[in-house]
C-alpha cells in the first residue's frame, strides 16, 4: 500500500531518523520529529494519515498531542509509543481517541500492520 | 499527594525528638538494669512491709511473753517480802511487849530471862531466839540469857548500838559474832522515864531466815535469797552459794515496791532479777530466774516468727526472681519481635525502592534498546530490501550509532550497579552532593518528562560525613520521590546543602508543591499514615525518620499549605552510633 503517511514523533533522534528510514524503504512516505510542538506544526503544515508519538517526552508529552490532535484534526489517526508495560498510560491515550499503541522496541513488521489498520479505519470513516 | 486544602496561609512545623520507630535492638546490659529495677522495687514493696509487721510482732510478742514470765516471779517476790517483814515484826513486837510488860529490874534475873525467852518462843511457834540480853545506855551487858558466855560484855562500840540508840529498834546483818555462827539481832530500846534508856536484845539464828523464804512455797529450781546492801549473801543461794559470800550481781537500787529486770550474770547468761527490800532491815530479797527458763515459750515463738520471716522472704524472692526474668524475657521477646518486624517493613521499604528503581532503570535503558533495534533493523533493511549496496559512510554511522546506545547502557547499568555496591558498607566518608546526584540519577527522568525544575545549592567547602551510604541513599530517594510527587508538571525542587552547628551538614528539599495541612503535619513520620489515594504503605517517611535518627541526625519538616513543602536532614559529620 503506497502513498501512506506517516509522521513519527519521538524525543529520541537517532529512533527517530532510523525508524522514518526503515518506513521510506518499505515504501512509506515518513516524516519525523523529536517534540511535540514540532508535531504538530508539521501536522497543520502538511497531510498525515497516521501520527506515531511516544507518551514520554520532555516538553509537550504524547497524550497531550493525542488531545490536541484529535482536538483539530478528529479523522487523524494517532498510535501511542509507550515503554514496556506503560498500560496505563495507553489506556488513557486511548480514551482521548488513540487508535493503538506500540511497545518499543519496536518491531518494524507490527508497527506497519497497525499502520495499515489505522490508516484503513480512517477511509472506512471517510466512506 | 496530599489533599489540598485552599482555606489558610498557616506554615507549620513538626520535629519529632523520640526514636520511636529506631531500629536498633537494646543491649543486653539493659535488661539486666531493668530486671535489677523490678526485683529491687518489688523486693522493697513486699518485704519492707513484711518485715515492719514482723518487728511489730517480735516486739509486742515478747513484751506481752516477758510480762507474763516476769508477774508470777514478782508476785512471788512480794509474798516473800510480806512474809519475811511480818516474821520480823512479830519479833520486834515481842520484844516491845517485853519492855512495856514490866520494868527492865524485874526482867533482869537470870530465871526470869530464861522463863521470857522460853515463853516468847511458845508463842512464836517459829522463830526462836537464842538469847535475849539487857544492855543499859553505856553500853554493858546488863543481864542476858542464853548459850553462850555473853554477860558483861560492851557493845558501845558496835554500829548497831548507836542505830538502836539512835532510831530505836534494829536488826542487824547476818554476822558470826562471838559464837562464829551466822545470826543476827533485833534490839529495841527502852527509855526510863526519867531519862536514860536500856537495850532488849535478842538473836536469831539465820537458819530462821532461810526456812522462812522457804515456806512461801519456791518451786524447786527457784532461786530465792536475802542479801544486804554490800551485796552479802544472807542467806544461801542456790545459784551464788553459801552464806556470808558476795554474789557477783550488782545490789539492786532501792525501790519501796518490787522490781524486776533483766541482766546478765557473771556466766554471760541472761536471768531476770526480781528484788525488794525487806522493809526495817538491812535485807534485800533477791530472785533470780534465768531468762532461758522464763521464757521458754517466748523462744519456741521466736523462733517461729524467724522461722516464717525466712520462708516468707524466700518465696517472696523466689517469686520475684522467677517472676522478673519472665517478665524481661517477655519484654525482650517483645523488643525482639518489634525489631525483627521493623527489620522486615525496612527491607520491604528498602526492596519497594529498589523496584521504583529497576523500573525507572527499565525505561531508561529501553531508549537505547529500542535505537539498537531500530538501527539493526534499519542495517538489515538496507542489506534486504535496496538493491544498491548502501555508502560505507552510512553503514559506519549506523554501527556508530548502535555502539553509542550500547554506552548509553553501560552506563546506567554501571550506574545502578555502584548504587547496589554499597548496600552492605556500614560507615564510609560520602560527599552528599555526589550521592544526591546519584540519587537524582534514578529520578532524572521522570523529572525530564514532567519538567520539574531541580536545582542545587552546595558551598564550595561543604565537609563529607562518615556514614551509612546505602541507609541514606535511601533516605532521599523516600524525600525526592515525596518531593516528586507533591510537585506539579513543571514545579521546582530546591536542594541546599550546608553546614551546620556542631559539626553537621543539613540538607533542605525544598519544594512548590501542594503543601501539607498542619493536621498532617504532626503525623508525617508516623508508621501507616498515608495520603496517597489507593495508597502507600505509609511507611516511607517513618522508614526515613528512624534512618535519620539511627545515623545520629535529625529530620524536620516545614510546610506552607499552597505554598510547598521542605525537609530538613541534619547529619552529624562524624559517625554517632
Amino acid at each position: 500500500m503506497s502513498g501512506l503517511r506517516v509522521l513519527f514523533v519521538d524525543d529520541e533522534e537517532e529512533l527517530v531518523s532510523a525508524v522514518v528510514e526503515r518506513l521510506q524503504l518499505r515504501g512509506i512516505e515518513a516524516m519525523g520529529a523529536t517534540a511535540g510542538a514540532d508535531a504538530l506544526r508539521l501536522i497543520e503544515r502538511e497531510t498525515f494519515d497516521v501520527v506515531v508519538v511516544d507518551v514520554k517526552m520532555p516538553g509537550l508529552g504524547g497524550l497531550e498531542v493525542v488531545r490536541q490532535v484529535k482536538a483539530q484534526h478528529p479523522t487523524l489517526q494517532v498510535i501511542l509509543l509507550s515503554g514496556h508495560g506503560s498500560y496505563a498510560d495507553a489506556e488513557e491515550g486511548r480514551h482521548l481517541g488513540a487508535f493503538d499503541y506500540v511497545e518499543k522496541p519496536i518491531d518494524i513488521e507490527i508497527l506497519i500492520d497497525i499502520l495499515r489498520n489505522a490508516a484503513a479505519a480512517t477511509e472506512r470513516v471517510d466512506r | 499527594m496530599l489533599e489540598n486544602s485552599a482555606s489558610s496561609d498557616f506554615e507549620s512545623t513538626t520535629h519529632v525528638a523520640e526514636p520511636e520507630t529506631s531500629g536498633g535492638g537494646v543491649r543486653p546490659q539493659s535488661y539486666r538494669h531493668l530486671r535489677r529495677l523490678v526485683v529491687l522495687a518489688a523486693a522493697a514493696v513486699s518485704l519492707l512491709p513484711l518485715t515492719i509487721t514482723m518487728v511489730i510482732n517480735y516486739v509486742q510478742f515478747r513484751g506481752a511473753l516477758q510480762a507474763e514470765a516476769v508477774e508470777p516471779m514478782a508476785r512471788l517476790t512480794l509474798n516473800t517480802k510480806k512474809s519475811l517483814e511480818l516474821f520480823l515484826s512479830e519479833r520486834r513486837s515481842g520484844l516491845l511487849f517485853l519492855a512495856y510488860d514490866r520494868p527492865f529490874t524485874e526482867l533482869c534475873g537470870q530465871a526470869s530471862l530464861t522463863r521470857v525467852i522460853s515463853n516468847l518462843n511458845r508463842s512464836l511457834e517459829v522463830g526462836t531466839f537464842v538469847d535475849l540480853g539487857i544492855i543499859d545506855d553505856s553500853g554493858n551487858q546488863l543481864c542476858y540469857s542464853g548459850p553462850y558466855e555473853l554477860e558483861g560484855r560492851n557493845y558501845l562500840d558496835q554500829e548497831w548500838f548507836h542505830e538502836v540508840a539512835r532510831r530505836g529498834t534494829s536488826t542487824s546483818d547476818i554476822f558470826l559474832g562471838f559464837r562464829e555462827s551466822p545470826h543476827f539481832a533485833i534490839a529495841t530500846k527502852n527509855d526510863y522515864p526519867d531519862g536514860g534508856f536500856y537495850i532488849l536484845r535478842a538473836t536469831i539464828d539465820a537458819e530462821m531466815l532461810s526456812e522462812q523464804i522457804l515456806t512461801t512455797g519456791l518451786q524447786p529450781t527457784d532461786d530465792v535469797f536475802l542479801i544486804n546492801r554490800e551485796g552479802i549473801l544472807q542467806s544461801p543461794s542456790r545459784r551464788y552459794g553459801e552464806i556470808l559470800t558476795p554474789i557477783p550481781l550488782p545490789v539492786p537500787h532501792y525501790s519501796p515496791s518490787v522490781e524486776v529486770v533483766e541482766l546478765k550474770d557473771d556466766r554471760g547468761q541472761a536471768i531476770f532479777v526480781s528484788s525488794a527490800y525487806i522493809h526495817n532491815s538491812p535485807f534485800v530479797l533477791v530472785q533470780i530466774k534465768p531468762a532461758e527458763e522464763a521464757m521458754g515459750r517466748w523462744f519456741t515463738l521466736r523462733s517461729e516468727l524467724l522461722g516464717f520471716l525466712i520462708v516468707s522472704v524466700g518465696v517472696i524472692l523466689t517469686v520475684i526472681l522467677w517472676g522478673s526474668r519472665r517478665l524481661i524475657l517477655r519484654i525482650r521477646e517483645a523488643d525482639e519481635r518489634r525489631t525483627a518486624l521493623y527489620h522486615q517493613v525496612e527491607y520491604s521499604n528498602k526492596l519497594a525502592s529498589i523496584g521504583r528503581l529497576a523500573a525507572g532503570v527499565a525505561h531508561e535503558i529501553n531508549n537505547p534498546l529500542a535505537i539498537i533495534n531500530e538501527k539493526a533493523g534499519l542495517l538489515k533493511d538496507l542489506v534486504t530490501l535496496s538493491e544498491a549496496t548502501p555508502p560505507r559512510d552510512k553503514l559506519l554511522g549506523i554501527v556508530d550509532s548502535v555502539l553509542s546506545s550500547v554506552a548509553r547502557c553501560r552506563a546506567i547499568t554501571h550506574r545502578l550497579l555502584g548504587f547496589a555496591r554499597h548496600m552492605d558498607v556500614q560507615s564510609e566518608t560520602i560527599d552528599l552532593h555526589a550521592l544526591l546526584k546519584e540519587v537524582l540519577d534514578f529520578l532524572g527522568s521522570e523529572a525530564e518528562y514532567r519538567n520539574i525544575n531541580i536545582s542545587f545549592d552546595v558551598p564550595e567547602d561543604l565537609p563529607t560525613i562518615e556514614s551509612d551510604r546505602s541507609q541514606l541513599q535511601q533516605v532521599f530517594l523516600n524525600i525526592l520521590n515525596n518531593a516528586l510527587a507533591a510537585v506539579d508538571n513543571g514545579g521546582t525542587i530546591d536542594i541546599t546543602l550546608e553546614s551546620g552547628e556542631d559539626h553537621t551538614v543539613v540538607v533542605t528539599v525544598t519544594d512548590d508543591g501542594k503543601g501539607i495541612p498542619e493536621t498532617d503535619i504532626k503525623k508525617i513520620f508516623e508508621p501507616f499514615f498515608t495520603t496517597k489515594k489507593g495508597g502507600g504503605t505509609g511507611l516511607g517517611l517513618s522508614i526515613t525518620y528512624g534512618i535519620v535518627r539511627k545515623l545520629g541526625g535529625e529530620i524536620a519538616v516545614k510546610s506552607k499549605l499552597g505554598v510547598g513543602t521542605s525537609f530538613t536532614v541534619i547529619l552529624p559529620e562524624g559517625r554517632k552510633v
